[in-house]
């Protein structure tokens, strides 16, 4: 038998950030995610140079203290490995609150999770204020044309107007399935456009008068726009088990 | 079950790196606590960042929460910002694991290895809710505990804490638990009582079974008993035998920045070089190795489980270890590390086989490399007994230099006895020279000096020096400042003298200093450790509020036999001994290392009865390395051991 050639392969992942851990900075992440890799072995590739890096690209940012069900990393390794039971293996190296929930080869040439993003799902859960109330402010905050906001971006104040990358907004009740460390409160989907530039989270609380206080903010999805069609950065993953949350 | 989590929750999305609040690292425990069972809180009274790594405490919470009758979970000082938040909230100091207020615990454990940080140890007792003061707490509070190097002179902390240990905790730990368990089991009644039976453990001090008495001229007479049942005397406790203890067993592997972010496996406990102004090379003895194949485990199991790819085998003198080559080949060459894996020796010797090592261990990412000079002449490296010749310097440097090493830091301290102009200005000058080593190997070579102001240590042969004051460090380090610009490549860094006026109160003062503390703490002198609050204008005013003179405490040179603050505490160093060694390094008399050489009896291996445990009775080659034998230097000597088995030198 004659030994293989060794197949790089990219790999994709999604993964959630909740509870507790929705406190580790993006740096932090990255550097638990290294220490898994090692952990469970898989064959990532390094850069080259004098200081050699494991090579993994992360998608957007998420803020300290912000939750996600639907992140990503991308995984570059020296040699394919078997996709089967992958997930569920790095979910238990993994702290508490980062759940593996889906795995996909894709292919090396494909474009960075960061440019290929068009829209984000957000939801706000907000403790002390009604849906009533909620529903009302956000009523008012639709019929405006435009609502502009200072933001900061490479340093520099500018404008932005915040409506025009809301796509959908919608007061929502909150569900069964909700873990216990959810705050209760009135509940708020939003979900915003990346272009022609993204406008974080605070940003748009910030745009009420007055401004909606922060709450429980969890990423719930990252989409992509084929023609107008949404779709996922992991459109056909690697069947697993059970997922531990639904995105 | 008593967790402040949701009410602590909302004020971490208010604060600088939330992540050091949350616990969850690779490796910890959630332990349940239950009536019966006693529970401890170990915390390191500074930040997260500087306290996770401190592998004292990961060992003492593993081997408390390994017995059935105990529980340990652990602490930080929280950042300023979040103190603010958890007092305007009402919220105590908290444990991580299971976010339980630190009043509910039996006992606060709190590693001291820092003299800067008392202020923040008192800020913390004063957090978790208690009165600062040991004489207004009773039994509805927990004990207060502390360990570490500083514990050897803890007299200016005597008045906040409840138990000092000295020495290795490993197994007294493991007494004083079972002594609060029986209290506690039997009520929590007697609270004098229980401080009795803690004193007759060996290693344990009980402060408030103890008194200090002054002379009409302020100088301290003696510190006594006042209970007939307390020893006169404090032996500090010593494990004969690292191999028994492989811990940390399951080391923290933190989800956020820390120092030192690596796999530690320590290799030896103890030190016998003899470096005379080095607190933890004299109070540490005698030298025991972690047998070969132990550490070889514990550093294999350790990267499979933590996946760090890098680690640190631990020690005072790293390069010592009679397997070190050996060792270190293992790590780097299992094809289990891929390579991947780079080794980091924290205290490395100046000579050249040291750096071959360097070489070997760093072939995955080369990281700067670091030697401890210590003082810029001969004349002053025998009087500190640090004996590295220049020419083991340079071959040190010669060889990094022509192993693609650029840039190199250099240790000094300034300040020591004896200390003249042309001692400090010397520093330059061996700087200058290494400099122009790397010329000849690479266009911009550089050498970074780093400066520290000597801080005399109890239990050292310098304990009876005076100090210098801080404008003389100042002067110091502008001569070497003034010195440095004249040569391209030579980089100057110093530690800030005003510190070491504080650090020189705490090192050696008596328990009058608690006052101090007190009121330093009280103008909201917290986290002196970091320069950005260190206030010396607090501690100033304090000491006059005191009564106190810093001179008296901290610049005055001592007599042979006046009385000093840690008398009645022995680190088994015969006080004869200390003084034979004062007064020779004043002759400029070096010492050998007695691993390798008769034993000149400094009390640490006779009084306690117990040996050196080395797997190699003979020096390791490279350099003269203080051992007054006749070794060749220049890294070609080839590392010869005997069969790997413990010798017994004493």
């Amino acid at each position: 038998m004659t030994p293989t050639e060794p197949r790089p392969t990219r790999i994709r992942l999604r993964y959630t950030k909740l509870g507790k851990v929705r406190f580790l900075s993006h740096r932090d992440v990255a550097s638990v995610w290294e220490r898994v890799i090692r952990r469970a072995r898989l064959p990532i590739a390094y850069s080259e140079g004098f200081s050699p890096r494991p090579r993994m690209h992360f998608g957007l940012a998420l803020s300290v203290a912000h939750e996600s069900v639907d992140e990503y990393i991308d995984i570059d390794l020296r040699d394919e490995v078997s996709l089967d039971g992958l997930a569920d293996q790095l979910s238990e190296l993994l702290p508490h609150g980062i759940d593996v929930l889906a795995v996909a080869e894709i292919a090396r040439s494909a474009e960075s999770l960061q440019g290929e993003v068009d829209q984000v799902t957000w939801q706000f859960t907000m403790p002390g204020v009604s849906t009533v109330e909620l529903t009302d402010r956000v009523a008012e905050w639709l019929a405006r044309e435009s609502v502009d906001v200072s933001i900061i971006r490479k340093g520099k104040p500018t404008t932005a107007d915040v409506r025009a990358v809301v796509d959908e907004l919608l007061v929502v009740e909150p569900t069964d399935d909700d873990d216990d460390a959810t705050p209760a409160g009135a509940r708020l989907v939003a979900v915003m456009s990346t272009r022609p530039r993204s406008i974080r989270p605070a940003e748009f609380l910030a745009s009420f008068d007055p401004p909606l206080v922060e709450g429980r903010v969890r990423r719930l999805a990252q989409i992509i726009l084929t023609d107008g069609v949404a779709g996922s950065p992991l459109p056909t993953p690697h069947p697993t088990s059970a997922l531990p949350v639904s995105g | 079950m008593t967790s402040i989590w949701t009410q602590l929750e909302p004020l971490l999305a208010k604060v600088q790196k939330p992540a050091r609040y949350i616990g969850c690292e690779d490796g910890s425990i959630t332990p349940v606590h239950g009536p019966d069972l006693v529970s401890w809180l170990m915390i390191y009274p500074d930040t997260y960042e500087i306290g996770l790594p401190n592998q004292g405490l990961q060992i003492l919470a593993e081997i408390v929460n390994e017995r059935p009758d105990a529980v340990a979970e652990r602490s930080y000082a929280p950042w300023i910002d979040l103190e603010v938040e958890l007092r305007a909230a009402g919220l105590p100091l908290f444990s991580l694991e299971t976010h339980r207020p630190a009043g509910e615990f039996d006992l606060m454990g709190f590693n001291l290895s820092a003299e800067l940080t008392y202020t923040n140890l008192v800020n913390c007792i004063d957090l978790a809710g208690l009165p600062i003061l040991a004489a207004e707490r009773d039994a509805s509070h927990p004990l207060i505990v502390v360990g570490g190097h500083c514990t050897y002179n803890p007299e200016p902390i005597a008045d906040f804490v409840d138990l000092v240990v000295l020495g290795d905790g490993e197994e007294v730990i493991g007494e004083i638990t079972a002594v609060v368990g029986d209290w506690k089991r039997a009520g929590c009644t007697d609270r004098h009582e229980l401080f009795v039976r803690l004193s007759a453990i060996e290693g344990v001090y009980v402060p408030s079974l103890y008194e200090s008495t002054f002379g009409p001229d302020g100088k301290l007479v003696a510190t006594l008993p006042i209970d007939p049942a307390a020893p006169d005397r404090i032996e500090k406790r010593t494990i004969a035998d690292l191999g028994e203890w492989p811990y940390p067993k399951a080391q923290l592997v933190p989800l956020t920045e820390v120092v030192h972010d690596r796999l530690n496996v320590e290799i030896f406990r103890g030190c016998t070089r003899g470096c005379r102004f080095c607190q933890a090379g004299m109070i540490t003895r005698p030298v025991r190795e972690r047998p070969a194949e132990q550490v070889k485990q514990m550093v294999a199991d350790g990267l499979r489980r933590t996946g760090y790819d890098e680690v640190a085998l631990t020690s005072l003198s790293s390069a010592d270890f009679s397997g070190i080559q050996d060792v270190v080949a293992g790590i780097v060459d299992d094809p289990l590390n891929n390579g991947q894996v780079s080794v980091s020796l924290p205290s490395l010797r100046v000579d050249a086989f040291t750096v071959g090592i360097a070489a070997e261990i760093q072939r995955a990412r080369r990281t700067g490399l670091t030697f401890a000079p210590e003082a810029g002449t001969w004349r002053m490296r025998q009087v500190i007994n640090k004996l590295i010749r220049e020419e083991d310097l340079y071959g040190a440097v010669e060889s990094a230099y022509s192993q693609g090493w650029r840039r190199m830091k250099l240790y000094f301290l300034i300040g020591l006895p004896t200390e003249t102009d042309e001692d400090t200005l010397g520093i330059i000058e061996l700087a200058r020279k290494c400099v122009e080593i790397g010329r000849e190997y690479h266009k911009n070579p550089s050498v970074t000096v780093s400066i520290g102001g000597f801080v005399p240590k109890p239990h050292t042969p310098f304990q009876w020096f005076g100090q210098n004051t801080n404008q003389e460090l100042q002067r110091k380090v502008n001569l070497l400042r003034d010195a440095a610009k004249k040569f391209r490549g030579v980089e100057l860094k110093w530690h800030d003298p005003k510190a070491s006026v504080v650090e020189g109160l705490m090192s050696r003062g008596d328990r009058r200093l608690g006052a101090v503390i007190a009121e330093v703490w009280r103008n909201g002198g917290t986290f002196q450790e970091w320069s950005e609050c260190f206030r010396l204008d607090l501690w100033l005013e304090a000491m006059a509020n005191a009564g106190l003179e810093v001179d008296d405490h901290v610049y005055r040179h001592r007599l042979e036999h006046e009385p000093l603050p840690w008398d009645h505490l022995s680190a088994g160093l015969h006080r004869d001994f200390l003084w034979q060694d004062w007064r020779d390094a004043l002759a400029e008399v070096g010492l050998p290392d007695c691993r390798w050489t008769p034993c000149y009896d400094c009390g640490a291996c006779t009084g306690y009865s117990i040996e050196h445990v080395v797997a190699s009775a003979t020096p390791p080659a490279g350099g003269s390395q203080g051992t007054g034998q006749d070794l060749a230097s220049g890294g070609s000597v080839p590392v010869s051991l005997s069969p790997r088995k413990p010798v017994g030198v004493s």
